[in-house]
């Protein structure tokens, strides 16, 4: 690898100036005023909208920015290494946003909820603040806050809709690789079918998730708002399922960047950036199922 | 715009000219350009910070309510802390970092320069919606930096600007730190070999490592008390099953490696200056690497240190004691390999080496009181005083700032072509370091005297140490303007010209001493050999 780089360095690439990441800064801040101006109740919610128009737009024009550079062949392979290890360490950032969500999980299942119910020390407070609390899992906490009058309420089984979600998110895993080694070996139909499979399977996965949403919302009595259990669920699976959106419109990305004959047997980044991603966010769920829904 | 003036002469065979006007900036992509406007963002942000210091001494000069009502006070402390920590150090860092590192791994740029610029664009968007909060109802967080809830969710209008304003700066520190990764793994002159890298790209790779570990974290901290705030999550309600304790326990996984995140590029800086000024290698620099990424491990598994106080089981308490104290190994042999790096050197002063040599002794204060805080019998008699105050600014200020201050006056003639008054700026050392400690010294003696941190008024037995210290805090705020007006003179090209190696010791130490002062836009735009004589 050192010599390589010796060779291509006197041809290193610098890119030119751009006005997009400056117009990404106004952006952020634009879609931030929304919500502050929204959270605050000092306008109405559609105050988000130009934040959000801009955000379509911001990706529209970077993307086609670098998508024709890479296309016109200036970024060479030093570029590329660039790229990749950008994105390897930017999937750790979101590795360790998501740990900060389960170590909450974890945290208030293993320790919270048994000192609430008196565990070893802590069982005079029970006796002054709640003595009726019996704790265990799943929870609502002591206060027993649910939208139902008797406070109680319901969890998703694990071997219904989320089991059938597990077997989807894998099977695109497998569809992935399979675009994958088709691409590698220049079969362009077959990556191109296999790829398409992976977001619908995406896509599916999302429908399914909003529908086991509505579910807990009108009959479960599991909301956002339904004490530790509803805060843990909806922050970890909601943002996965944003996750899984994200990477499903990057995948229909790379799909129509492959219908156009982008993409080559050595030189494929963004494919291979959106299959890291997206084997990510399966990862995700993986721990998801286990600890949020089956045990 | 320093080195803008003179740039073309120093090499006009050059093609690559920074572009004219706004857009020069706005748009910049070059690494030199960024990291010029990321230090001056941080110059404004230290003053920013440093006029809500001087408000806060001020009111604390005498006992009683004297200038401002305490919900103020409390403003000011928090902010301070919020804008000197994510405003001022850290950008500064990132700011030597996009200069330096370049140039001392041989590459042409940062590796990414588009989201360089991002990085760096968010800030000052990040900072309106932080400093904005004075004018919505409720004024601005007062809840401490810390953002503990259940009080941080008793915040007005501030609150959400704060909890967004959190996000864009862990968005910024995250890229920022990516870059620097890509850069030192991909962009390295391939004769160099990891071992070989000078210790200030060393010790910001694994500063790197750490932001892009815990800023998401700090992220999903505030995220939480955003839904706790308007969405009805029981994240921190005990009455939903959550605790308010595990907030302190998510934000501290974050807090104490944003601590050292704080200190090892300053460790960095320290150890190219030494050899410099001392003519000598550095002592045991291998060591120094494998002592940093130590901390850096240990950085993981201490953070229940910061609420001892709070109830933990006593298992937990011990083990976060005696991880803390682990800490102490890695750091002594950084000291001692400092030290013994000047040992029999031939040892010349100037600025650089006089705030670097500030630094070793009193950062050293700083990690004994540390260690003092560690223990947790006596932490339980410490934690809330001024000891820990005073604990926390002798390693943050003659700590991670004189660091900063001595990577600007070791690298500034490099950058800008231009040497600064030598005598000047030893005179800002000698009234900083005077002043420094008459500022926080004193306050050990009020922390274990019983005054409480975070209050507006005290009881009249604190009064003269307050006013020691408030004496100290202004002489050291108005150094500053010393050196804000040594660093301008040189950004505009007044001063005697410096020559490639600018310090006598220099040529020894690293690639970017083999470059013209200023160097050319494009460092180097095909991968250097090391010269021989170059080591760490």
């Amino acid at each position: 690898m050192a010599q390589a780089h010796a060779h291509e360095a006197s041809k290193y690439y610098i890119p030119h100036g751009s006005p997009w990441p400056i117009y990404a800064a106004v952006t952020l801040f634009t879609v931030m005023l929304g919500a502050v101006s929204t959270l605050n109740e000092w306008l109405p919610a559609y105050s988000l909208i130009p934040g959000f128009v801009m955000l379509v737009f911001l990706f529209i024009f970077w993307f086609r920015t670098v998508i024709g550079e890479s296309q016109a062949g200036i970024y060479n392979a030093g570029v590329d290494r660039s790229f990749r290890l950008g994105m390897m360490w930017f999937i750790f950032s979101e590795v360790m946003f998501f740990a900060a969500f389960f170590g909450a999980l974890f945290y208030a299942r293993t320790l919270v909820v048994p000192w609430l119910a008196g565990d070893g020390t802590k069982y005079l407070t029970k006796l002054l603040l709640w003595k009726d609390y019996q704790g265990g899992w799943p929870t609502n906490g002591p206060a027993s806050i649910s939208p139902r009058a008797n406070g109680s309420f319901e969890t998703i089984p694990a071997l219904g809709l989320p089991a059938v979600n597990t077997a989807i998110l894998l099977t695109s895993g497998v569809t992935i690789t399979i675009a994958h080694h088709a691409l590698l070996t220049g079969h362009r139909t077959r990556l191109a079918i296999f790829l398409a499979a992976t977001f619908l399977l995406g896509f599916t996965f999302v429908g399914l998730q909003a529908t086991e949403y509505h579910e807990a919302y009108t009959e479960l009595g599991l909301q956002l708002g339904t004490g530790i259990y509803g805060s843990t669920f909806f922050m970890l699976t909601g943002f996965h399922g944003l996750h899984v959106t994200i990477g499903a419109i990057m995948l229909v990305v790379i799909w129509f960047r492959v219908l156009n004959g982008h993409f080559t047997p050595k030189s494929h980044f963004a494919f291979e950036g959106v299959a890291w991603y997206w084997h990510f966010v399966d990862v995700v769920w993986l721990g998801l199922f286990i600890f949020v829904y089956w045990l | 715009m320093a080195y803008a003036s003179t740039a073309h002469d120093a090499h006009d065979d050059h093609h690559d000219q920074p572009v004219k006007g706004f857009k020069r900036w706005l748009y910049a992509t070059n690494h030199k350009d960024i990291g010029t406007m990321y230090l001056v963002f941080a110059m404004i942000m230290f003053f920013v910070g440093g006029f809500m210091a001087m408000l806060i001494r001020a009111e604390l000069f005498k006992p009683g309510l004297q200038l401002m009502q305490p919900e103020f006070f409390n403003q000011m402390t928090t902010n301070h802390a919020l804008v000197m920590i994510f405003g001022a150090v850290m950008p500064a860092f990132v700011g030597l970092a996009n200069w330096m590192i370049p140039l001392q791994v041989g590459a042409p740029d940062m590796a990414l320069p588009r989201m360089n610029n991002l990085s760096f664009w968010i800030l000052p968007f990040a900072f309106t919606l932080l400093l904005g909060t004075f004018f919505v109802p409720g004024g601005m967080p007062a809840g401490g930096w810390t953002m503990y809830p259940p009080l941080i969710l008793q915040t007005g209008a501030a609150f959400p600007m704060l909890i967004f304003a959190v996000h864009l700066m862990g968005a910024s520190s995250i890229m920022g730190a990516i870059n620097v990764i890509v850069t030192i793994l991909n962009m390295r002159t391939p004769a160099m070999t990891l071992l070989k890298m000078p210790l200030f790209a060393w010790t910001w790779l694994i500063t790197a490592y750490l932001l892009i570990a815990v800023m998401p974290v700090l992220a999903g901290a505030v995220t939480m008390l955003l839904t706790d705030h308007f969405f009805g999550t029981s994240f921190f309600n005990a009455a939903g099953g959550g605790d308010p304790l595990m907030f302190e326990h998510i934000f501290w996984f974050f807090g104490h490696p944003e601590v050292y995140i704080m200190i090892l590029p300053a460790f960095g800086i320290i150890s190219e200056i030494l050899p410099t000024f001392s003519r000598k290698p550095l002592f045991g620099a291998t060591s120094m690497i494998y002592a940093v990424a130590s901390i850096a491990f240990l950085s993981f598994i201490v953070w229940g240190h910061h609420m001892f106080a709070d109830g933990m089981p006593m298992a937990a308490q011990l083990f976060f004691m005696m991880s803390t104290m682990l800490i102490a190994v890695p750091t002594g042999v950084k000291v001692f390999n400092w030290t013994a790096t000047m040992w029999r050197g031939s040892l010349s002063f100037e600025p650089p080496m006089l705030f670097a040599i500030g630094f070793l002794f009193m950062f050293s204060i700083g990690g004994f009181s540390g260690l003092m805080l560690a223990i947790v019998p006596a932490d339980f008699q410490y934690q809330n005083s001024y000891f820990v105050v005073a604990h926390f600014h002798y390693v943050l200020v003659p700590g991670a700032i004189f660091g900063i201050m001595a990577a600007v006056y070791y690298w500034l003639p490099k950058w800008t072509g231009v040497m600064y008054s030598m005598t000047l700026a030893k005179w800002h050392f000698w009234l900083s370091t005077v002043f420094v400690n008459v500022l926080f010294f004193p306050q050990h003696f009020l922390g274990l005297a019983g005054m409480p941190r975070r209050i507006p008024d005290y009881a009249v037995q604190f009064a003269d140490w307050n006013m020691v210290s408030s004496i100290g805090g202004f002489g050291f705020g108005l150094s500053q303007l010393l050196f804000a007006y040594l660093v301008i003179r040189c950004m505009r090209g007044e001063g005697k010209k410096a020559t490639a190696a600018v310090w006598d010791g220099a040529m020894q130490h690293g690639l970017e001493w083999t470059l013209p002062s200023p160097p050319p836009y494009h460092s180097f735009t095909t991968p250097p050999d090391l010269p021989h004589q170059v080591h760490l």
